[in-house]
Formats: C-alpha cells, sequence, structure tokens
C-alpha cells in the first residue's frame, strides 16, 4: 500500500507542450521512474518521454471481440441443432452462413464494450478523488490550457529540496508539492 | 487580369486553398471558453426554451399517439392487406438511416485522419443516438404487442421456444441493440475529458458535483491519453464494419424476400449510401442553425459545409446508380413481375412518390452541388438538406409501399393512405429527435474540446531552438 499522508509529489506547471516534453525527457534520462505529465489533450510525445510506449487496451479488445463471435455462434448452433430445430423448406439445421450475421455483431458489441471499459479499468477510472487535485494551479489548467510534469514522492530517487532544484532548473511557471 | 488586386479571403488558407478548418486567432483557453459557457451558463438563452417548447409539443403528440395505439392496437394506423409495412418501417429504415452519417463522421473520417470532423464529430453522434432512439422504437410498437418485446432476444423461455436465426428480421435485433450499444459507448468515451474540463469550469457547486462523477475522475495523465487514444482508435475500427452492417442487415429486410423491387442484390450498397446521404443532410439540418444560434461560426466554419456537400455529391451519385440498376435489372431480368413493379412504381397511381423522389434526391441536389459558390452559401446549403431528407424519406415510401401495394394478383390489389395516427407517431419521433438533441447542447459538449485543442497552431511542439528564438 502506498502512504496515505505526507507529499504525494512535486507538480511543475508549463505553458507549452514542448516544455513539458523537454522536461519530461530530461527527467526520464536522469533515471525519474514515478512520474506522470498532465495535458489537457493526448500529447504523444510526452508519454514517449516518460517511457510509455505500449498498452494492454488492443489485447483485451481483441479477447473481447473473441469471447463475443465464439458465445453468439455457439448459441446460435445449439439453438438451431439441438434446443429447438425448426424444419424450414427442408435447408439443414446447421445453417452456419445464417449465423454469422449475428456472431459478426456481438464479435463488435463485445469488442467495443471491452475497448471501453477495458480503457478505463486500466487506467483506474472512475477515481473521483485524486491527491493531484489538491493543487490549487492543476484544477485551473490541467484540463484547459497548461501542462504539468508530477515528480511523485514513491521514486526512489525523490527528496523534497533537490527535486524541487531539480524541476526549477526546467524554468516552469510554477513548482508546487502536492500532499495526500 | 491582375490576381493581386484581389483581395485575400481571411477564411481561406493560402497554403492549400481551401477554407481553414479553425479560424485563426484561437487559443487552447478561447476555445475552452466558448464551448463550456454554452453549457455552464446559468442564463438558458430564451430562444432555446422556444425550440424546445416547440419540439417539446411534438414530443407529447408521439406520446399521445403511442398511448392510443397501445390501447387500440396497430389496426389504427393505415396497414392492412397487402400493405401490411407502412409508415413504421417507413420511419425505422429512415431514422436508422440518418443516425449511420453520426458514425461516418465520428468513426471512418477518424480513420482517415480527416482532422476536419473534429468540430462535427460529437453532435452528429449524438444525433446518431437520438435517430437510434427513434429508429428502434418503430419494430417496436409496430410488432403490435410491444410489452412482449423480449420475445424477440433469446432467452431461456417456460414454453422452450427460442427465436430462429435464419430470418433477417432477429439479424435486425442484434444489428440495431448493438449499433446503439457501441454508439453511446464511443459517445461516452469521447466525453469523458471533456465532462473533465466541465467540473473544472463549473461556479456552482451541484455543475462541480455532476460533471465530476461523470468525468469518473478524468485528469488527464498522459498514460491515461494513450490509452484513451488507443480505445477511440479501436472503437472507430470497430463502428466503421458496424454501420455497413446495420443498414446492410436492414436492407436484407427487404432483399431477402420474393417480392419484385425488394428482391435485388444492389439494395445493401444503395441502402447503406443512401443512408449516409441523408444522414449528411440531417448533420447540415442541425448544425447550419447551431453554429449561427450559438456563434459558432469559428469551429463549424465554411469548410465543414463544402466539404459535407461533396460527400453529399458523392453518395448521391451512388445512389442514382441504384435507382438507374433498378429500372435497368427491371428491363434486363426479362421478368414479367419486375418490369411491371416498375412501370408502376413510376406511372402507377402512387406515381407521384416516385417523381418526389426523383426530384429531392437527385434532380435538385445532384445538379448544384458541383458550384462551390452554392456549397459554401449556408442558406442554400440548409435548404437542400431539407430536400435530401425529403427525398430520402420517399425513397423509403416508394420501396415499401409501391411494392406491396400492386400483389402479384390483381384481386389482390390495395392501396395506402396513412391514418392521422401514422403522421402524429411520425411527427412525434420529430419532437422527440429535437428535444433530446436540444437538451444534448444545453447540458453537455456539442464540440469536443480536447480533439479541437490538437487541431490549433500552439499544439505543435518546436524543438528547442526555434522555441528560443521565438520567444
Amino acid at each position: 500500500m502506498p502512504p496515505r499522508e505526507g507529499t504525494y509529489g512535486l507538480l511543475a506547471e508549463f505553458d507549452t507542450p514542448g516544455d513539458l516534453v523537454r522536461a519530461a525527457r530530461q527527467a526520464h534520462q536522469d533515471g525519474w521512474r514515478r512520474m506522470d505529465c498532465y495535458t489537457p489533450y493526448p500529447v504523444e510525445e510526452a508519454a514517449e518521454a516518460i517511457g510509455f510506449h505500449r498498452n494492454k487496451v488492443p489485447l483485451i479488445t481483441l479477447v473481447g471481440g473473441l469471447m463475443g463471435l465464439v458465445a453468439m455462434f455457439l448459441l446460435e448452433t445449439w439453438i438451431s441443432v439441438l434446443a429447438y430445430p425448426l424444419n424450414i423448406g427442408g435447408r439443414p439445421l446447421y445453417s452456419w452462413p445464417a449465423f454469422i450475421v449475428p456472431a459478426y455483431e456481438w464479435t463488435i458489441l463485445f469488442a467495443g464494450l471491452s475497448a471501453g471499459f477495458g480503457m478505463f479499468a486500466l487506467n483506474g477510472l472512475p477515481a473521483l478523488y485524486h491527491p493531484l487535485f489538491n493543487a490549487p494551479n492543476f484544477r485551473d489548467g490541467a484540463t484547459t490550457d497548461k501542462f504539468f510534469l508530477c515528480l511523485e514522492a514513491l521514486d526512489p530517487k525523490f527528496d523534497l529540496v533537490e527535486a524541487k532544484k531539480y524541476l526549477e532548473a526546467f524554468q516552469p511557471v510554477s513548482v508546487v508539492e502536492v500532499e495526500y | 487580369m491582375a490576381t493581386s488586386e484581389v483581395k485575400p479571403n481571411p477564411k481561406i488558407d493560402p497554403a492549400t486553398g481551401e477554407f481553414r478548418v479553425i479560424a485563426p486567432g484561437q487559443t487552447f483557453r478561447s476555445i475552452t471558453e466558448k464551448i463550456s459557457r454554452i453549457v455552464l451558463t446559468p442564463q438558458t438563452p430564451l430562444g432555446w426554451f422556444a425550440f424546445f417548447g416547440v419540439a417539446g409539443a411534438g414530443a407529447t403528440m408521439l406520446l399521445v399517439a403511442v398511448t392510443w395505439l397501445f390501447l387500440k392496437g396497430v389496426g389504427i394506423w393505415a396497414i392492412s392487406q397487402p400493405v401490411a409495412w407502412g409508415f413504421a418501417i417507413i420511419n425505422f429504415v429512415w431514422w436508422i438511416g440518418i443516425g449511420h452519417a453520426g458514425t461516418l463522421i465520428s468513426a471512418i473520417l477518424l480513420l482517415f485522419k480527416q482532422g476536419w470532423r473534429n468540430s462535427i464529430s460529437r453532435f452528429a453522434e449524438a444525433m446518431t443516438i437520438f435517430a437510434v432512439v427513434c429508429a428502434g422504437m418503430f419494430p417496436l410498437i409496430h410488432i403490435g404487442r410491444p410489452w412482449l418485446g423480449y420475445w424477440m432476444l433469446p432467452y431461456p423461455a417456460t414454453m422452450e421456444v427460442w427465436p430462429q436465426f435464419r430470418s433477417p428480421l432477429l439479424w435486425d435485433v442484434f444489428a440495431v441493440s448493438t449499433y446503439a450499444t457501441i454508439s453511446v459507448v464511443f459517445w461516452y468515451v469521447g466525453m469523458v475529458p471533456d465532462f473533465g474540463t466541465f467540473r473544472d469550469r463549473a461556479q456552482s457547486k451541484f455543475a462541480q458535483y455532476i460533471y465530476g462523477i461523470l468525468s469518473l475522475g478524468w485528469r488527464g495523465s498522459v498514460r491515461h491519453w494513450m490509452r484513451y487514444e488507443t480505445a477511440s482508435l479501436l472503437l472507430s475500427g470497430l463502428a466503421t464494419p458496424l454501420v455497413l452492417s446495420v443498414h446492410t442487415v436492414i436492407s436484407f429486410d427487404f432483399a431477402v424476400a420474393v417480392l419484385p423491387g425488394w428482391h435485388t442484390t444492389i439494395f445493401p450498397p444503395y441502402f447503406v449510401a443512401g443512408a449516409i446521404y441523408s444522414g449528411f443532410a440531417m448533420v447540415l439540418t442541425l448544425a447550419i442553425p447551431l453554429r449561427k444560434f450559438y456563434h459558432l461560426e469559428a469551429l463549424v466554419t465554411e469548410r465543414h459545409i463544402d466539404n459535407m456537400g461533396k460527400v453529399m455529391l458523392a453518395t448521391g451519385f451512388i445512389v442514382a446508380y441504384g435507382y438507374a440498376m433498378e429500372v435497368f435489372m427491371a428491363w434486363y431480368s426479362a421478368s414479367h413481375w419486375e418490369a411491371f413493379m416498375m412501370w408502376n412504381r413510376m406511372f402507377g397511381p402512387m406515381g407521384w412518390a416516385y417523381w418526389v423522389l426523383i426530384a429531392c434526391n437527385l434532380a435538385i441536389p445532384l445538379t448544384t452541388l458541383w458550384s462551390r459558390k452554392l456549397r459554401t452559401s449556408i442558406a442554400f446549403m440548409f435548404f437542400i438538406s431539407i430536400v435530401v431528407n425529403t427525398g430520402m424519406w420517399f425513397e423509403r415510401f416508394v420501396i415499401i409501399v409501391t411494392s406491396l401495394y400492386r400483389d402479384f394478383l390483381p384481386s389482390a390489389w390495395g392501396t395506402y393512405r396513412a391514418t392521422k395516427w401514422d403522421y402524429m407517431t411520425f411527427v412525434g419521433t420529430l419532437g422527440l429527435f429535437t428535444s433530446l438533441f436540444l437538451l444534448f447542447v444545453r447540458f453537455l459538449p456539442m464540440i469536443p474540446m480536447n480533439e479541437i485543442r490538437m487541431l490549433l497552431p500552439a499544439a505543435k511542439i518546436t524543438p528547442k531552438a526555434a522555441a528560443k528564438a521565438g520567444d
């Protein structure tokens, strides 16, 4: 369990995405790992800078889609062949071409739900409380026009005074301490 | 003629010669304020109440019509033999077709990396959902005993009966329900970061609370953003084949039957193109008053209107090909029934409907939309959007009614004259659709702020040297 009191981390505010990306890249090179960037829109370069290259959403979507496909196809086959066989003009009971359409729809249904809910689950959302919301400038800018770099206290390199000095070298608009 | 004397139009980007997607001079903060002010203002414009009053009256009429239907049964409609599919199915196909443009804009154009789609994608997606709400209602009330609608689903019933999976009508159940679900998920996922913005900008405690919950605690971590981007891309990739399959399955409802006028292989592509055609018309019908009323001309620019005109031109020609092919096959098939159906469709007692459709879908739009001047004339595009919506409604009317009312045996011939309950139900769904859309505009982010921010020049990451030189 992470500590629930004391300092969560140090939050540096930048005005442009370029400044944020340069700072994040440098910090990652200098060995910082427990850190994150917060931006009002997706900044791919910032994710690259902190070493976040791939995620598991595609895998979850694939598994979900396959589950939908298999589930519907088996359901159709079981119903049409075993549970409720209907002889319509002597056509075969296992008329698989007709089963493709609902199976196709359920592939998409399950894959889409997996993509959406899987993404939220991997992100740990919903999480209505987060320590960062305690920072006064975060609420004003993080979802509008400001770019933030947060060095977290859990990083073994973290020392309040040293880290503050380190961040100030990037000439951010401000550096604030975030409490739990 | 000296070109230097021509005054450059500030709305046109000199680099491409196209209209700008976003008017110059916008910043992250200015667009955020522009969009969030519409929702977070304590004062609702009076005009909104006026529109909502009219639309709400329409929705109330729908309630009355449907209540009477539940009390009396589908006999209050004009459907009988041989025209057993009347307004209910016409409206079902029309509404679901309208919805398709929303998915096309939000999903297919995203896959094609068409940046201009960003400003109109959210309300096009909302349009999809509300159109599907209206569409989905019709088959349910058409089955006569809507409280037994769950019989269409595969569930372990006491009588041990199961649905018949070889019927396109059952495929419809899965196609439309999947379409509604995926559209809602896509729409909501897209809105979550914007709810975060609303939460942070709201002044009232109540709004902070509601948008805070809706935002799920979104805080804009780049790790979250990357997963979010992947999920959006995957959802678009899934919605694209889905939207094509939905109208294909709906066209199977007709094409699988052995009825002249329905039994043709052109139906799936022709239905999908028609759906996109009418859907883009509906996006224009909604976008043009909206940008005027909320002063969003800087975000929904002539570029959007122009591009939508081009898409309508292209899909309109696919539809024209469909009509031409129907006529050709009626002759080439050498089938007596097909030839008679086509002759009757054009010159029979309801031939006027066919010519309304030709005028509204082909003659008026496909001759005028070539002109860039007309495509960027706002008043003309609004007019065209109404014309095409009317034309596409008549297309479904022609397909359903004129194929049915002259049966194989003249003794079985009938006619179709819609009753006031038919009209009330149809106009009522227009009211319901508009009411839902007005509520959406008032309470939800109608333009995706996070996607618009990516289009701004400030979002470009400049190398350090250039950034320093620019200071």
